[in-house]
């Protein structure tokens, strides 16, 4: 198995290391990377002894080297060559889907709840460009992912062939890397590059082309040794000097934050961040793909900072003279208005990628490095600090504003509040427990209101916010990670727009408990019309179908709750059965219709111009 | 007039890397005043020659980003370092016989070349930096220009010193040497003093 097929801790310090000695900061141990062709990674040869293999049985090799588990894909015209050769080999598992996209989303459930790179293939044309979306998910999202697109025969490359799409040039901007390729003898490689790149430096989607006739071609090497592309030098360690430079300037910071973001999650630093934070008092607030790597409840921790963030992150953000920034991009959603966005900080950026560092805001120390790594270094600096650094007064100002600005909502009974819901999930799952969401009101209910304790226990379109992310991903973890029950709080408008993949959750015996906080509306668009629109609901009410007997139809368990007090029974019972019947089990949730999701910050204004939860007056 | 930086890109030399890099350009709203794209010396290695209009922030996303592209092996921002810089310009101008004299002496001093001569025109070739070829272009357009062609830029930086771009050491903190190894850069170095003066 190659060491880059898993991004598990261990296997990260090795690819750390293995990074490390393709740019000489170690010395090679001597034992090679190369991989072994053992009689473990030829593949069945085709039925004809006469013929020699092919590319499509190099593809299968090399996905078996690169320690490949699952597929996600559909079949199709050109691309039947390589699902033959996995038929032969039968050692792969494969899931199909009811549609390309949701393919896509479920590699992308599949690598953020494991570590690992999911892989989907699909045929040409439409079913290559049914990917884009998911890809473009992906990219945002830094997921790693390698996508397999079947094309159409070289010779007839650009001829507008039936089914040809040009993907290279139409998923350029969507993926950390594209490829087509145009001889048999290059497929080893270019698979050993691929997936290198997708799970190495900063993760992202990956997609290989594959003309019919190099899958066609006769072939006599399956395998390469993979090897970093010329020039593709992804950093692992941060600069000593500057983490040197940014323990001094934490040192000397008055009011200083840590806002940590999906990075984290990537590098597996979820405990080297809570020792930092331990270690220094410093208060901690992570962004949406950051949930779940400091633990919901900590006195330190703030929630979630920015549009839907609580009061005391974002006025903590806000007046803060020194803000830590690791593995989180300043997206729009956590800044807000950007030239008021934390007018007194200076900023300390952790990234992987050098180029999330100054592209928002000037930074003072720039680290471009792994966190895990840097934040190592950073742990043994403070535990050398000959005079810890006091924050008490600056969080006991953090404490005020957590007592002005508690995470609240108004029930209106008899209507079940959808942040309730939540709660009651919160306090029902095991910390270990998968949610995944759609995109939408339900999705900031669950940001805000679930208490994420561990890293890889949310996956949520952050990014490019997809709607219909949800159940495909759904899917995609619990198939990634069968021990651990995973639930789907989803919006009845995001679940609509991939309710296909339900059957492919009955085909394959994948038991997730969807919840569906339904309020019969495009609940976020609607509450922005509420708010800036003066209440005109211009194509936001929905007539959504019934659920619980749409996931019947399907094959599934469905039932309507409607009322607060069968919610607590429905809830254990959706979990049992699909612990029991391994089927997807919805239970569609009848809630406020026209509850918000506050706080809130204008889109446009600045984050300490949020508007508090119900009830609460602004004092600042 | 805006800022101009010669950025010099070593690329793979494979297909639709000039797509990939002009692309990110494009979709990322650089300003790009000049491209020019070529092998080097080995023919897996290409080397593109972009001029960026823009400030120093923008350039340094530039830099960045471009850096960030698998296709990418080194990116070198040549703003403010010494460089052989080189355009080829083809210029048409109207050329009645009175006039030819003081054409042909114009030619003489910036050393341009006559490629064409004909009752109406002269076709004129001359290379040279963007101030050289502006130059030209200004002083031959009194006599009416009929036709002109331009090559993009093309760059070289004179000596081997340190990167420009501040980037690539302060934040990376390799500088690589020429057998390709990574090293500690002169940059680590001077960020280290710069920090014992601050202190």
């Amino acid at each position: 198995m190659s060491p880059y097929s898993q991004r598990s801790n261990a296997a990260r310090d090795e690819l750390g290391l293995m990074l490390d000695r393709q740019i000489g900061l170690t010395r090679a141990s001597g034992q090679s990377a190369s991989p072994r062709r053992d009689a473990m990674n030829a593949p069945a040869k085709p039925q004809d002894p006469q013929a020699a293999y092919t590319g499509a049985d190099a593809v299968v090799a090399c996905l078996k080297h690169q320690g490949v588990e699952v597929i996600f894909g559909m079949t199709g015209g050109v691309i039947s060559p390589v699902y033959d050769a996995l038929f032969r080999d039968g050692s792969i598992k494969h899931v199909i889907v009811g549609h390309e996209q949701g393919a896509a989303h479920m590699a992308e459930g599949y690598a953020r709840a494991t570590g690992k790179v999911g892989v989907v293939m699909t045929t040409s044309g439409p079913g290559a460009t049914n990917l884009v979306t998911g890809l473009a998910d992906a990219f945002m999202d830094s997921t790693p992912m390698v996508a397999i697109t079947g094309q159409v025969t070289s010779n007839l490359l650009g001829n507008d062939a039936f089914q040809e799409a040009d993907m290279r040039g139409i998923t350029m901007p969507i993926t950390k890397h594209n490829y087509q390729i145009t001889s048999v003898d290059e497929l080893p490689g270019v698979f050993a590059e691929a997936f290198f790149v997708a799970l190495s430096g900063r993760p992202g989607p990956v997609l290989i082309d594959l003309p019919k006739d190099v899958s066609t071609a006769p072939c006599d090497h399956l395998l390469a040794a993979p090897s970093a592309p010329t020039g593709y030098k992804p950093p692992y360690r941060g600069q000593p000097l500057q983490i040197e430079r940014a323990l001094k300037v934490m040192a000397k910071a008055k009011q200083p934050v840590i806002l940590a973001g999906g990075g984290v999650v990537t590098a597996g630093a979820s405990e080297e961040l809570r020792e930092l934070v331990r270690l220094t008092g410093i208060p901690v607030t992570t962004s949406l793909m950051g949930l779940g790597t400091y633990p919901a409840g900590d006195e330190l921790y703030l929630g979630m900072p920015g549009m839907h963030g609580t009061g005391y992150a974002n006025l903590a953000l806000h007046h803060a003279d020194l803000i830590v920034c690791v593995g989180n991009r300043l997206d729009d959603r956590v800044t807000g208005q950007l030239d008021r966005f934390a007018p007194d900080a200076q900023f300390i950026h952790i990234d992987v990628d050098a180029s999330e560092i100054g592209k928002n805001l000037p930074c003072l120390v720039p680290i471009v490095g792994d966190a895990k790594p840097v934040l190592i270094e950073m742990i043994k600096g403070v535990k050398q600090w000959e005079e810890k650094p006091d924050f008490s007064a600056w969080r006991e100002r953090i404490d005020g504003w957590k007592k002005c600005y508690p995470m609240t909502y108004q029930p209106k009974p008899p209507a079940i509040s959808p942040q309730a819901v939540v709660e009651l999930l919160g306090r029902t799952l095991p910390e270990e427990a998968i949610v995944v969401t759609g995109v939408g009101q339900h999705q900031m209910y669950t940001a805000q209101f679930y208490p994420f304790r561990e890293p890889r226990t949310l996956i949520s379109s952050g990014g490019l916010g997809t709607m219909g992310f949800g159940l495909p991903a759904a899917v995609g973890a619990k198939v990634g990670s069968p021990d651990k029950e995973v639930v789907l709080i989803d919006g009845d408008g995001s679940f609509l727009m991939t309710i296909q993949e339900l059957a492919t959750a009955v085909r394959y015996k994948v038991g997730v408990v969807v919840l569906i906080l339904n309020n019969h509306f495009l609940g976020m668009v609607r509450q922005w019309q509420e708010m800036f629109m003066d209440k005109r609901q211009a194509e936001t009410d929905l007539q959504p179908p019934p659920y619980a007997k749409v996931a019947q139809a399907f094959g599934g368990l469905g039932r309507e709750v409607t009322t607060s007090e069968e919610l607590e029974e429905a809830i254990a019972w959706a979990r049992a059965e699909a612990a029991d019947k391994r089927v997807p089990v919805v239970l569609d949730v009848a809630v406020e219709r026209e509850a918000l999701v506050l706080p809130m910050v204008p889109p446009g204004g600045a984050n300490a111009d949020f508007i508090p939860c119900p009830g609460q007056k602004r004092e600042e | 007039m805006e800022n101009l930086s010669p950025i010099s890109v070593l690329v793979r030399n494979e297909r639709g890397v000039l797509s990939r890099v002009s692309g990110l350009f494009a979709r990322r709203g650089f300003n790009i005043y000049s491209l020019a794209v070529g092998e080097t010396d080995d023919p897996t290695v290409s080397r593109i020659s972009v001029v960026v209009a823009g400030d120093p922030p923008v350039i340094e996303q530039v830099v960045k980003q471009l850096r960030r592209l698998v296709s990418v092996i080194k990116v070198s921002d040549l703003t403010g370092q010494a460089r052989v810089e080189r355009g080829l310009l083809v210029i048409k101008v109207k050329a009645p016989h009175d006039k030819r004299g003081e054409l042909m002496q114009l030619v003489q001093i910036f050393r341009a070349r006559v490629d064409h001569v004909d009752n109406q025109s002269l076709i004129l070739e001359v290379t040279g930096n963007r101030e050289k070829l502006e130059a030209f272009i200004d002083i031959l357009r009194p006599h009416g220009i009929l036709e002109m062609a331009r090559t993009g830029q093309i760059a070289i930086a004179r000596s081997q010193g340190p990167m420009a771009d501040y980037w690539n050491e302060a934040a990376a903190g390799f500088d690589e040497d020429q057998d390709g190894t990574y090293n500690i850069s002169r940059a680590a170095e001077r960020l280290a003093q710069e920090i014992q003066e601050q202190d």
